[in-house]
């Protein structure tokens, strides 16, 4: 039995009571053997998700036949190549690129923003997209925000859109939105996933309701759920009631945050600025409709359209032969797991990472590598 | 990065507000919350934006779990991603003593 409760204190009950995940493991128990298949399979795409898995063992609760899989749930690992090498030819060409942290370690097909920031070019790391326009505001020169993040943090960067930046301003877009890559993952050969856990702050902004087309085109229930231990346990619990009765629907089981609507107005911004268009995830498909992009009304904005950008010129070096041995890709499509990849713990960790999953506090194997390498033993 | 972070709202000004994170004031963007927000509000922030009012109702809990998130030690990431919100900073970014 894991331990649940690191401190005494009241608080700390109502969210980690060992006696209560007992219980809610006790039922899963149940409800698996009333499924009666000798294994099914969930996913989660949720960062905060993975971490409060791994930290607190719970995998080592669940019954055997019970398959919890993190998925694409990791914005900075599934940025591809090619929108890393934009990121970094622009920083090459002279301007000033302005990101989140995690992204400035990820390998582009030569470099990451951090190889060009020791060749020279300047990186400025911010917490928020409203910095870099600030940043912006204070120069002359080109101040390239290069946004990731899923809709939740897209909506932050359509915030600033609308609230007329200066010229100097662009915003070098790779955001990604959930749905569409929910629908290709759980499409995928040699993937099961019967059910999803959806991740609660993304579903404040979106609204839980936002996955109901998925669950009546895929007839496959979705759950949205906290990210405290018995708030995933209680999300699984629901997820597996609704697998053994056949219920496709969605449940929130997280109402403290998320309402069946979400936060219309937010909603409103991302989609009068971001359309989705179809793209490349890194190392697991094409997602058709699964990156945002900024509407034609703000072309003066979009540092695609605005600058010419030539990757061509960093394909010249070779791509590093150990990327090719990382099997990211297969890990957030729920295929293949940390430690099955041969560089895991040893040539790719979080100081010296190969791939993007590495490389963020969001990453599966970063999560997996902070808290004991196989949260499963 | 999806994880927010509560804050009470001291003052407002605009379209932001200064927000009290544990001791910590920072500005907050009030672009995107769908509901008005005074001082003594609680909104929820996240990469410098409130997303969300968080109802009366639900505060006292919300706070709570933030407290436990709070006490754990450095090595734990959600407890990472939690301060680096609150000190608007990236994670990396945030030192021990910060």
């Amino acid at each position: 039995m894991p331990e649940l409760v690191r401190d005494t204190g009241v608080s700390e009950l109502r969210f980690r009571d060992p006696g209560r995940a007992r219980a809610l493991a006790a039922t899963l128990e149940q409800l698996c053997t009333q499924i009666g298949r000798d294994s099914v399979s969930v996913m989660h795409v949720c960062g905060s998700h993975e971490q409060s898995i791994a930290k607190f063992g719970l995998r080592t609760l669940l019954p055997k036949s019970l398959n919890v899989i993190m998925g694409p749930g990791c914005p900075v690992c599934v940025t591809d190549v090619p929108e890393v090498d934009e990121a970094v030819a622009l920083a090459l060409s002279g301007k000033t690129i302005a990101t989140y942290g995690d992204m400035v370690r990820v390998p582009g097909s030569s470099r990451s923003l951090a190889d060009a920031q020791a060749e020279g070019a300047r990186i400025e790391i911010l917490y928020s997209a409203a910095e870099a326009v600030e940043l912006a505001r204070d120069t002359t020169e080109d101040v390239v925000f290069f946004a990731s993040g899923f809709e939740t943090t897209a909506v932050a960067t359509a915030a600033v859109v609308l609230a007329d930046p200066p010229p100097n301003f662009t915003v070098l877009s790779a955001h990604k939105y959930i749905p569409p890559v929910m629908e290709i993952v759980a499409e995928m050969p040699g993937n099961r996933v019967e059910g999803f856990l959806a991740a609660g702050h993304a579903a404040a902004i979106t609204g839980s309701a936002i996955f109901e087309r998925f669950v009546e085109h895929h007839r496959i229930p979705v759950v949205v759920a906290g990210f405290e231990p018995l708030d995933i346990l209680a999300g699984l619990v629901k997820l597996l009631e609704l697998i053994r009765d056949g219920t496709m629907t969605v449940e929130n089981m997280f109402p403290r945050c998320v309402t069946a609507e979400g936060n219309r107005n937010a909603q409103a911004q991302l989609w009068r600025v971001f359309r989705t268009v179809g793209g490349n995830w890194r190392g697991i498909a094409h997602i058709p409709n699964g990156n945002l992009r900024l509407r034609d009304e703000f072309a003066h904005l979009d540092a695609r359209r605005r600058f010419d950008i030539d990757v061509r010129r960093l394909w010249e070096y070779a791509p590093a032969t150990l990327t090719q041995s990382c099997v990211c890709g297969d890990i957030m499509a729920g295929i293949a797991s940390p430690d099955r990849c041969p560089l895991f713990g040893k040539e790719c960790t979080p100081d010296t990472p190969v791939g993007a999953c590495m490389v963020s506090n969001e990453g599966t194997c970063k999560i997996w590598h902070q808290y004991g390498g196989h949260p499963d033993l | 990065m999806c994880l927010g972070v509560p804050g009470r709202v001291v003052e407002v000004r605009g379209s932001i507000a200064l927000v009290d994170f544990w001791g910590v004031r920072r500005e907050t963007r009030l672009d995107v919350v769908d509901e008005p927000v005074v001082p003594g509000d609680y909104i929820l922030n996240h990469v410098g934006f409130a997303i969300r009012k968080i109802p009366e109702a639900e505060i006292r809990e919300t706070l709570a779990l933030y407290d436990l998130l709070l006490r754990e030690s450095e090595s734990d990431m959600m407890a990472a991603d939690v301060r680096g919100e609150i000190a608007g900073a990236r994670p990396e970014a945030v030192r021990p003593d910060a």
